[in-house]
């Protein structure tokens, strides 16, 4: 039943131009609805932020919502939502992005609202203070109120890395958040936060000529500030496996997680692609070989999931990262069986091949996938921001799909031969709670 | 500092509705089928209704619906899925088994007969039922361990008494009991066309589509049973019930206020009520107790609709310390809002955020699937976009304070508070009378 679908592709049109400050800036247009994204990506993330300063990327981030040159705090917010709009940002391993998707006759207030934080937000002892508050109980309602909390985004980085800016937790200790000051922040700020260190990226039912006039009236006086020198944040592979162990006081069930280093994202991107199909192949469904092994025939996992990128950007990390499985086990699970029959069914794929049709059927999903995101104004606007940032690439989005399409059974054995267990990190979560 | 103004919004034109047609088969099936050709997909909904099924069977229906067909595993059911670069999956609530999807839009038809088998044939079989239990066990055990789960279900109770809506998870021992020939009976007797809604949305032409899922779809045929649920009963307001979590280092703080039906002439005013207090981040609450006190992070409420009844649900994650002003703070909002009109800013700052919200809904085909299944669970079509928009963009103050002061009232309010009692129950009590839960 090897009959196979055709992988078809979007056309939007991109648009690209840099003003004379540096900002660099995407355009695309497409007006069957009438709203519009818009998304402003600096590069700078977890990886940047200073020892003894963890988390502090994302506490900044918040920051840039309260009150800028022209506007007060609440202010961002109340003229979004005022607009019926929607805002947010967050923050990832190598960028921190902005954005808003409102009706498109807001396009206007978006751009003048992501301008006017570009140049300076107001950085008070008193917002620091209170966003302080608020970020510590955003880690408690995601890690330390609940069970799994950072399994495994912010439990395997020091597991696989050695070094601070690749394996220290993102969402930072108390204590670092509680030492940042308005200082701190003024100079972070000043550092990364540069229009020559940023994209802006717009989407949706907007005129071209009319957008690109309005982004030159207000972003064109932001003042022109230098990207800083971004460091290679690369770092030797595992030369033996590593693992530890935790128990979570809230699990009721046992768990583990396992990543792998792939290739550089961006300076070798050829050979990391295989490894996004594969990440599917293991992993996307009741037909994938882990899940059919694991969950249906072993049962020795409740679910198993695989991807790339600790935050799940595969299109929008750098290097280094990885491949991740992560698996949830039934009461007594035994970490130790799961990762052997993980490595027996690798061998298995990079010594038997891949069967009739599984590579198709699995590049037509992950099509489907990509192209779905794209449907929504802020599933443009945002990823085109980013691979203009890092790629210089944005019409890259157009392509996936069909990129996807032209990997081969080749290079999936390839990849997965990688995968071997002396280059495997990995943590196992036990339970702490009575099921 | 130069001072610059903020630009003007340009008026939204017209609420513009996508093309649509929609069919009823004869065995029973509405199809809805609506064109937006923005990328090359497919998306489906099914909704079967489902009230007044024995929720242990219901819920691991639910879980095992795709493990298997007369010709199929549920290796080749995800395999053939996937070679059209389609899914589906299955989700329970009280009223209605929603089956969601999509595909390539040339899948499409391979889509519906895949579907078409599972609905017709399917089997059930015992070893994939087995498995299936077991993961719905474990997934129960995890949910059981998580705030936001139970303090839902302590919610559900005490709101619902002994309604059906009031338990809406099994207890892991009544799967546990559930045999596959009780699957195959409940699917007998409850998977059945009539009064189900199907839903396309894509890259199609909707006539054609109706026509492939007419074909596909023909041989699903039976008359449905009966599962109209009873009206809910009024909210009982009573003490703060507080269900003890030892060591929790925050309070997860519930509140149900009463709601009308989407249908409601008051349920524009009472949405804009409940936007200013609550609804979204630039509410009085929000500002209140995350960007003035920084008690949260996520605070948010919304109106919940069963086809039964409706309820206003208010929620918060607070740190353990600050339990009691969070409640105090909470309290005080909804007496403001019930007790005095809004101003005319803010509530034209609700009023943009609602109807831009809801153009932001209908701008892909995901949303205009889930806005279409949803509003024809409730009997109507996505053209009552048009009514509710004009409801929106018409209700006055004195509809929007008069709304706000019979259902956002303070007294009026069921509460619960998930926490470690022994830390906020003295700060709580301080505020109203608590109750400490059974467990």
């Amino acid at each position: 039943m090897a009959r196979r679908i055709k992988i078809p592709a979007t056309k939007y049109p991109v648009e690209r131009f840099t003003l004379d400050n540096g900002l660099r800036v995407v355009l695309t247009p497409d007006r069957s609805a009438p709203v519009v994204g818009v998304a402003v990506v600096y590069d700078v993330g977890i990886r940047s932020e200073p020892e003894g300063r963890t988390g502090f990327a994302h506490l900044f981030e918040h920051l840039m919502f309260q009150g800028s040159e022209n506007l007060e705090k609440l202010a961002h917010f109340r003229h979004v939502q005022g607009a019926g709009g929607t805002f947010n940002g967050s923050t990832h391993l190598d960028f921190t992005d902005y954005f808003e998707a409102l009706p498109s006759g807001a396009l206007e207030r978006a751009l003048f609202l992501e301008a006017d934080r570009m140049r300076g937000p107001r950085l008070t002892e008193e917002n620091l203070l209170n966003q302080i508050d608020v970020v510590k109980e955003e880690i408690r309602v995601n890690v330390m109120n609940r069970p799994y909390g950072g399994f495994p985004w912010l439990k395997l980085p020091p597991v696989m890395f050695r070094t601070f800016a690749n394996a220290h937790d993102g969402y930072g200790s108390f204590g670092d958040l509680d030492s940042a000051t308005v200082e701190d922040a003024q100079a972070f700020f000043d550092r990364y936060y540069a229009c020559g260190n940023a994209t802006l990226a717009v989407a949706g039912d907007f005129d071209v000529a009319t957008a690109t006039e309005m982004i030159r009236r207000h972003f064109g006086d932001v003042p022109a500030r230098p990207a800083p020198d971004r460091p290679d944040f690369d770092e030797p592979d595992l030369d033996a496996e590593r693992r530890e162990t935790y128990t979570d006081k809230l699990a009721p069930l046992p768990g583990v997680a396992s990543a792998w280093r792939v290739p550089d994202p961006i300076g070798s991107f050829a050979d990391y692609l295989p490894f996004v199909v594969l990440a599917e192949v293991l992993t996307d469904g009741d037909a994938s070989r882990l899940v059919e092994r694991l969950v249906q025939r072993d049962r020795s996992v409740t679910s198993i999931g695989g991807y790339i990128g600790f935050m799940g950007d595969e299109f929008q990390v750098r290097n280094p990262t990885a491949l991740l499985l992560q698996a949830h086990m039934p009461p007594g699970g035994d970490s130790d069986k799961v990762l052997r029959t993980v490595d027996e069914e690798l061998d298995r794929l990079a010594t038997d091949g891949l069967r009739p049709g599984e590579l198709e059927r699995t590049q037509a999903r992950i099509a489907t996938h990509l192209l779905r995101d794209t449907d929504a104004v802020l599933g443009r606007a945002l990823p085109m921001a980013v691979l203009e940032l890092q790629r210089g690439r944005p019409e890259m989005l157009n392509e996936l799909p069909k990129l996807i399409g032209e990997v081969t059974e080749a290079q999936i054995v390839a990849a997965a031969a990688t995968l071997r267990p002396e280059r495997r990190a990995t943590v196992e979560v036990l339970p702490g709670a009575t099921a | 500092m130069t001072v610059k103004p903020l630009p003007d919004l340009i008026p939204d034109a017209k609420l513009k509705l996508p093309k649509e047609a929609e069919r009823t088969l004869a065995g029973g099936l509405t199809v809805i089928a609506i064109r937006r050709p923005a990328v090359p997909l497919v998306e489906l909904r099914l909704r079967v209704p489902f009230g007044k099924t024995p929720l242990p069977r219901a819920t691991l229906l639910s879980q095992a619906l795709f493990t298997g067909t007369g010709t199929m595993t549920s290796v080749d059911i995800a395999a053939e899925l996937q070679a059209v670069g389609g899914g589906l999956s299955a989700g329970l609530d009280p009223d209605k088994l929603l089956i969601s999807g999509n595909a390539l839009a040339s899948g499409l038809d391979r889509m519906l007969e895949i579907l078409a088998a599972v609905l017709t044939d399917p089997a059930y079989p015992n070893e994939e039922v087995a498995t299936e239990r077991d993961r719905l066990i474990d997934h129960i055990q995890v949910a059981l361990t998580q705030p936001a789960h139970l303090a839902r279900t302590a919610l559900l109770k005490r709101i619902y008494g002994k309604h059906p809506y009031a338990v809406q998870t099994p207890e892991p021992e009544q799967v546990r009991a559930v045999r596959p020939a009780q699957l195959r009976a409940l699917h007998a007797d409850r998977v059945r066309p009539e009064g189900a809604v199907l839903v396309l949305v894509g890259d199609i032409n909707p006539e054609k589509a109706i026509d492939a899922a007419e074909k596909a779809l023909g041989s699903w045929t039976g008359p449905a049973k009966d599962g109209t649920i009873p009206p809910t009963p009024p909210l009982e307001a009573g003490p703060l019930l507080l269900v003890d979590r030892p060591g929790a280092v925050q309070s997860s703080l519930r509140m149900a206020l009463p709601a009308v039906e989407r249908t409601d002439p008051d349920y524009a005013a009472l949405q804009l009520a409940n936007l200013i207090f609550g609804g979204y981040f630039s509410s009085r609450w929000v500002e209140n107790i995350r960007e003035d006190k920084g008690y949260t992070y996520g605070p948010h409420t919304s109106i919940e609709h069963f086809a039964a009844g409706s309820a206003l649900l208010v929620a918060a994650e607070v740190a353990t310390e600050v339990t009691g002003p969070s409640l105090l703070e909470t309290l005080y909002e909804l007496g403001r809002i019930a007790s005095l009109p809004p101003g005319d800013d803010e509530l034209e700052q609700a009023r943009r955020y609602a109807l831009g919200t809801l153009r932001l809904g209908m701008s892909t085909q995901a949303g205009l699937a889930g806005l279409a299944s949803m509003y024809a669970g409730f009997g109507l079509r996505l053209d009552y976009l048009r009514d509710y928009s004009a409801a929106l963009a018409s209700a006055t103050r004195e509809q929007v304070a008069e709304a706000a002061s019979r259902f956002l009232a303070p007294a009026k309010a069921v509460t619960v508070v998930l926490g470690d009692a022994d830390k906020v129950e003295g700060p709580l009590a301080a505020l109203t009378t608590v109750e400490r839960g059974a467990e």
